[in-house]
């Protein structure tokens, strides 16, 4: 028997009158499947699904000086955000190494939301926190860990924009990164136009009183059009053939943004942050490894973390390892995410990874490793 | 589909065994294949490999996991399911007809009286 009780979302019942088969992550129990993964990921991709996330963190910030604490903290420029815009961002460590990824929306001028992952939370906010107490006491800024308070839903695929329209009109004109404040009921909603799948799709945030009826009425809405219940199997499916990283796997404390191939998320051209000593040398000097994206090119059981990746130049020396790997079920062969030797890092080069004591080629590839074509 | 059909004999570890005099074919339960999940790929041993009672000889991998199949009697392998080499869903959809992974010329028969009877077995899965 476990010895803490797992937390669990206001969307509990409702899976489990789904019949999902639930399991543990991060301290919560959460679906892992309802009808099959594959069903599930290849719905997504083709019609719609809905994910239970109400186990990932919010934190609001208010006041005139939250731009200003945010932007010292988080790798990527706030201050280049629209009002109702949000951005993919990194949580950093002096030395450069990853707390957490998550999105940074500006609600409005002095009003910020941060959404962390749930294995995160209390990580994210006592370092947050330690550094407002540390630091910047004299700011005129408020913040507070609504998580306790606030579920969250994903809606992903072609058909989303459909489905949503049936209770969030508005929510159809959201640009991508785009958040917006909607009624649902008597409650505030927000609706922001993102996701971590590679198709288009809504990410909704209600009180936790009102999730199961969202989820119902947007299960109502999308029966006829394909829609199905998505679990954390499916999640993780579509997530590595976008190439997204997930914090624990391709992120850790001991990994830069730099290593992890997320430059792009790191303004070096924005007044100071914390690491951007580290990650400005980085970025000049270069990093020894590198993450990417692989695809199997033979036959071969599923690439899975840990398994050592070799180079295919004819040395078969160990040059890195598997950080996450699957089976994708849109390609039907073996891909994974890992870290290599910077020189292997490029798109097109050949490697091997070792599965049980034997040695199967793969290619390193861009990213997504799987898009739609047109 | 019988959960657990009453002419096979089964090994705690969920694969069930067709004895037929001195050959036994082998699969997994319907009880494992749920458990499992979908299959997405099948090792199965080679041809000619003598298997050791209770020792891993096959691997099974789901979208999520690796799981090891045991020999649940010794002797050598003389026939395996090619099939699930490009069908590894087979082993989800017919556990016990299409499904089955390999066969053996079993090197002791005394090695079957070990084995769970029908109703032992749905003792162990409280069926």
């Amino acid at each position: 028997m476990v010895e803490t009780q797992l937390k669990r979302t206001p969307l509990f019942d409702t899976h489990n009158a789904l019949d999902a088969r639930m399991v543990e992550f991060g301290g919560w129990e959460m679906p892992v499947l309802y009808s099959g993964i594959a069903q599930e990921h290849h719905a997504v991709r083709q019609a719609a699904g809905l994910f239970d996330i109400s186990h990932m963190g919010e934190f609001l910030f208010d006041g005139p000086d939250a731009l200003k604490f945010l932007n010292q903290l988080l790798t990527n420029d706030l201050a280049k955000l629209e009002p109702r815009q949000g951005q993919y961002t990194l949580l950093c460590q002096d030395n450069g190494g990853v707390i957490d990824d998550l999105y940074a929306y500006r609600l409005s001028d002095n009003r910020y939301l941060l959404i962390v992952n749930a294995s995160r939370l209390e990580t994210d906010w006592m370092w947050i926190k330690a550094q407002r107490n540390s630091k910047h006491k004299s700011l005129q800024l408020k913040m507070s860990d609504r998580s306790c308070d606030l579920a969250a839903m994903a809606l992903q695929g072609p058909k989303a924009a459909g489905i949503i329209a049936g209770v969030f009109p508005a929510a159809v004109e959201l640009q991508k990164n785009q958040i917006a404040e909607l009624e649902f009921g008597s409650a505030t909603a927000w609706a922001s136009r993102t996701g971590y799948t590679g198709e288009d799709g809504f990410e909704l945030i209600v009180p936790n009183e009102h999730a199961a009826a969202l989820w119902q009425k947007l299960m109502v809405l999308g029966l006829a059009l394909g829609l199905l219940p998505a679990g954390l199997g499916a999640r993780d499916t579509l997530r590595t053939e976008a190439g997204y990283s997930l914090y624990g796997h391709e992120l850790t404390s001991d990994t830069t943004p730099i290593e992890a191939s997320l430059g792009w998320a790191v303004a070096l051209d924005k007044p100071g942050f914390i690491g951007r000593e580290m990650l400005a040398a980085q970025k000049q000097d270069g990093v020894s490894r590198r993450c990417i994206a692989f695809k199997m090119t033979g036959k071969s059981a599923p690439p899975r973390e840990q398994y050592i990746i070799f180079s295919a130049d004819g040395t078969g020396r160990e040059i890195g390892e598997v950080t996450s790997g699957t089976q994708s079920p849109s390609l039907g062969c073996g891909i994974g995410l890992g870290y290599v030797e910077s020189d292997h890092a490029k798109s097109g080069i050949g490697i091997e990874i070792e599965i049980r004591n034997r040695r199967f080629p793969a290619q390193v590839v861009k990213r997504p490793i799987f898009q739609k074509p047109g | 589909m019988s959960n657990i059909p009453t002419n096979l004999k089964y090994a705690s570890s969920h694969e069930w065994v067709c004895v037929e005099g001195d050959e036994a074919i082998v699969g997994i339960s319907n009880h494992a294949q749920k458990e499992l999940t979908e299959l997405v790929f099948i090792e199965l041993p080679k041809i000619g490999s003598e298997l050791a009672a209770g020792d891993p000889c096959a691997v099974v991998e789901s979208v999520k996991t690796a799981s090891d199949i045991y020999a649940p009697v010794s002797g050598e392998v003389i026939d395996i399911n090619d099939a699930l080499e490009t069908a590894p869903g087979n082993v989800n959809e017919d556990p016990y007809g299409d499904g089955w992974f390999f066969k053996v010329r079993m090197s002791n028969l005394d090695e079957v009286d070990d084995l769970l009877s029908p109703d032992d077995y749905a003792d162990q899965v409280n069926l």
